[in-house]
């Protein structure tokens, strides 16, 4: 069921205060880039913070649109590179890198999650039902009298029976390894692509923890 | 007796019988690796070594050279295949480098970045093998072994010679075993020796831990490739 038919309205499709004329022209000047969490910890977004005062020249030539920092909830926009942390979890993370997928040229996997599953994917080892029972009915945290549910719920997206890496969803066109990876390492990657270049990760930046 | 063979075009003056991955490396011509040990016999298990001999794939450190001897190294089908190799054992097993005790001074970690690894591109399996506290000193982190037989051929009960680790069934279903009262007789410093010979970290030596911080670990200081070059594994 979606949210219009609930008489419910998203986020994205609320009400906006349009751009000024001036800013809008130079940001459509600009190299957009789309970026998204997925099922991991942001701990990979945060890494694209450690680019530090790196970004304040990127951000020369690049314009970031759909973002957790920008909290835009879709692509306004078609994107040059889609950058996607995490893994596929649910339903919802399928959407969403469709989404991305249509919407951006280049998608790159960030970090182990998007790269192969990572630490979600600890999951894959066992059944669902085994998991959910040890994170909902019988969790070693759960208080003595507390109601035993498994959350369901038409708004909570179904979960996937395992977890999965991006590429086995749709075409990733590159990877960037690491849990998460380092900020040297997306500064290199973006810094290749907003300019043109092929990329080329240095060895020596290139890590798998 | 002396003879000549020629890699990537460079010809190269050694003796007839020397290991071709040995002779490559002291002409500082890395080749990756993993169950060979130098100084110890070939195993030829992982095939990651592998190189082009006189026009054919072959495991580089199960060849002895021979005069005229053609070898490719530096090409990209070959080292293509190696990285296929490598990710064929990241798939395999399931190898979370951020959670692992071996991180930075794991071997295949090394070979991963050493053939400019980012992803595998087989499926990833998730294979499920039972982790065990297989001795009082030694834990089996199973789905991290690559059944490179180190282990199995280099690690002996002291007093009997006896092997300790073996592995048990074929194909999907391999496992490696380990002899719970042999192990038990093992002291720290052959516990230490088990865990260290092991290329990855499937043999852990319970006491370790994760006893280096990252950027101080063994391959962070020296990487496998200055390491095999300079001849010290
Ligand atoms: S790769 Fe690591 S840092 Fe990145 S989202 Fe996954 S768990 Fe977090
Ligand atoms: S054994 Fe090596 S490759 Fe596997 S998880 Fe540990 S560090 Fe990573
Ligand atoms: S336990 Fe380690 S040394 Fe033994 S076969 Fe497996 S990977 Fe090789
Ligand atoms: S190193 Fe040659 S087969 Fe493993």
């Amino acid at each position: 069921m979606s949210s219009i038919e609930k008489k419910e309205i998203a986020s994205h499709e609320l009400p906006k205060t349009e751009i000024d004329a001036e800013t809008m022209a130079k940001r459509d000047e600009k190299i957009q880039v789309a970026m998204i969490a997925l099922c991991g910890c942001w701990g990979c977004t945060l890494s694209f913070l450690d680019m530090d005062e790196r970004m304040i020249d990127l951000l020369q030539k690049v314009n970031i649109t759909r973002s957790s920092l920008t909290d835009i909830k879709r692509i306004p926009t078609r994107c040059a590179i889609g950058f996607v942390e995490g893994g596929i979890a649910n339903e919802e993370n399928i959407e969403t890198l469709i989404h991305f997928r249509e919407n951006c040229d280049i998608l790159i996997s960030v970090g182990a999650c998007a790269v192969w599953g990572g630490v979600p994917s600890m999951r894959n080892l066992v059944s669902l039902e085994d998991c959910f029972t040890e994170a909902y009915l019988e969790s070693p945290t759960m208080l003595p009298d507390q109601k035993k549910v498994i959350p369901f719920h038409e708004d909570l997206p179904p979960i996937t029976n395992k977890v999965y890496p991006c590429h086995e969803v749709v075409k990733m066109d590159y990877f960037l390894p690491g849990c998460p990876p380092e900020g040297e390492a997306i500064f290199k990657v973006l810094d290749d692509l907003a300019n043109g270049r092929e990329v080329d990760l240095p060895r020596a930046i290139n890590r798998f923890d | 007796m002396s003879i000549t063979i020629t890699i990537d075009n460079k010809e190269i003056k050694t003796d007839i019988g020397a290991t071709l991955i040995d002779v490559a490396a002291d002409n500082g011509i890395f080749i990756p690796r993993l169950c060979y040990m130098r100084g110890k016999p070939c195993l030829g298990t992982c095939r990651v070594c592998s190189v082009k001999v006189n026009g054919w794939m072959a495991a580089s450190c199960t060849i002895p050279v021979q005069d005229g001897m053609i070898v490719e190294v530096d090409t990209s089908e070959v080292k293509d295949i190696q990285k296929a190799l490598v990710e064929t054992l990241f798939s395999e097993g399931t190898h979370n480098c951020p959670s692992c005790e071996k991180s930075g001074r794991c071997d295949l970690q090394a070979m991963g970045y050493e053939t400019d690894m980012m992803v595998s591109r087989f499926p990833y399996r998730f294979t499920e093998r039972n982790k065990e506290n297989a001795a009082n000193l030694i834990w089996l982190e199973r789905d991290r072994c690559i059944f490179c037989q180190r282990c199995v051929n280099f690690i002996q009960d002291e007093e009997t010679g006896q092997k300790i680790f073996s592995i048990s069934g074929r194909g999907p279903s391999s496992r490696i075993e380990i002899d719970k009262e042999l192990a038990d007789k093992m002291n720290k410093k052959q516990a230490r020796a088990a865990s260290d010979i092991c290329p990855v970290g499937c043999i852990i030596d319970k006491e370790r831990g994760y006893d280096h911080a990252m950027g101080v670990r063994k391959y962070d200081i020296t990487s496998i490739r200055e390491r095999i070059l300079k001849g010290e594994q």
